[in-house]
């Protein structure tokens, strides 16, 4: 008697099963629940609490998530002034992030000071964090950070994000493949 | 007592301590020694009612001496009546803390210490209180410069000069409209 053995092709999970780059499904997850670290520190965190709210409902983009533990979230919103005594925590928050991690600098302060060419506001923050999008505007309106968040989804989509990040593993697999 | 018989009789009250009184628009000004500061908050405290101080201010007059001028607000809640007080001091001398006679003036003289460097002898806690402490400068004098200065203290704050860009932009005097009166860039030439 023929043993039953399962075969490859099963057709109970037809329709339940997808071929994709691993890449492809990566970015395809993170950038749909970029769970955003508020960091608010002036006017702009009015208008980051009013995208959250239900009129703009950044829910719809997946962000929605608002962190206020730096170890849980994937994209800062620097949402206002920074000052100098502000910065370095700034920087140790951003520190605190996991990786893959990004950085909205949202209004005219945190992309470059804004009007406050002052002793004591950092001249942007991209002066000590790696700014993926910038937000124009005094503050923005909430159009403009989903706008944003959009710019930033799409910079995601397009990352080679497996290989760049696994090197020594995409390179193994490529050997086992060629 | 209404605030207008307290005001005039002030001027007998203070008798010799008083320096100059100054009237403008109903707003009543005395100045007076740092020596006397004292003595006379605590008569405007404790005899005459000023319950409430609403600010204090410092002026650097660099150039002149003595350099500073330190302004106490006061009000009276009971009478509805505002008083003034100036008095000026030097460079290196150190003007007596009110903070026992009205609480507030702790944090107030704290911020003067921290934007002037006015030193304010018998402050129970004189430590800045905007910028952090070993920051070097002392950022509203006037021989400081609006752009700031660098500075470092490591794990604490940095500071760097801000880009003018041929600023400050000061408003100018006319009926021109904004971009006009308020340019955000000047010509080199000018």
């Amino acid at each position: 008697m023929a043993e039953q053995r399962a075969t490859a092709y099963d057709s109970k999970v037809e329709g339940n099963v997808i071929f994709t780059r691993l890449d492809a499904a990566f970015n395809w997850v993170r950038k749909n629940s970029l769970w955003p670290m508020p960091m608010g520190l002036a006017c702009c965190a009015i208008e980051l609490m009013a995208t959250a709210a239900s009129r703009f409902d950044i829910a719809r983009f997946g962000a929605e998530v608002m962190r206020f533990s730096p170890r849980q979230c994937d994209v800062m919103i620097v949402a206002g002034t920074v000052t100098y005594k502000m910065a370095l925590a700034v920087k140790r928050i951003y520190e605190q992030m996991p990786e893959p991690k990004y950085v909205i600098a949202m209004g005219a302060c945190a992309s470059t000071g804004g009007m406050y060419r002052s002793y004591a506001v950092l001249q942007g923050i991209d002066q000590l964090l790696p700014v993926d999008v910038y937000i124009s505007g005094c503050p923005p309106r909430p159009e403009a950070l989903l706008a944003g968040l959009m710019k930033l989804q799409e910079k995601i989509d397009g990352e080679k994000s497996f290989a760049a990040q696994k090197p020594e593993l995409t390179k193994r697999l490529l050997d086992v493949a060629t | 007592m209404t605030g207008k018989e307290l005001l005039d009789s002030l001027g007998k009250l203070f008798g010799a301590k008083l320096q100059a009184t100054t009237e403008f628009r109903g707003e009543t000004t005395y100045t007076i020694l740092s020596s006397d500061l004292r003595e006379v908050a605590k008569l405007c405290r404790y005899d005459l009612s000023f319950d409430y101080l609403i600010d204090i201010t410092s002026i650097d007059n660099a150039g002149e001496e003595p350099r500073f001028e330190i302004v106490y607000e006061l009000y009276s809640m009971t009478l509805a009546v505002h008083l003034r007080l100036k008095l000026k001091i030097g460079e290196d001398e150190t003007v007596d803390t009110v903070s026992d006679i009205w609480p507030t003036a702790n944090w107030h003289e704290r911020e003067i210490y921290d934007m002037m460097g006015i030193k304010f002898k018998g402050h129970p806690d004189l430590r800045r209180i905007l910028m952090w402490d070993g920051y070097p400068f002392f950022p509203l004098r006037k021989e400081f410069p609006l752009e700031g200065l660098p500075s470092e203290m490591p794990d604490v704050a940095f500071t760097k000069s801000a880009p003018l860009e041929g600023g400050p932009f000061v408003t100018q005097p006319s009926t021109a409209i904004a971009k006009f009166r308020e340019p955000r860039a000047r010509p080199p030439e000018l």
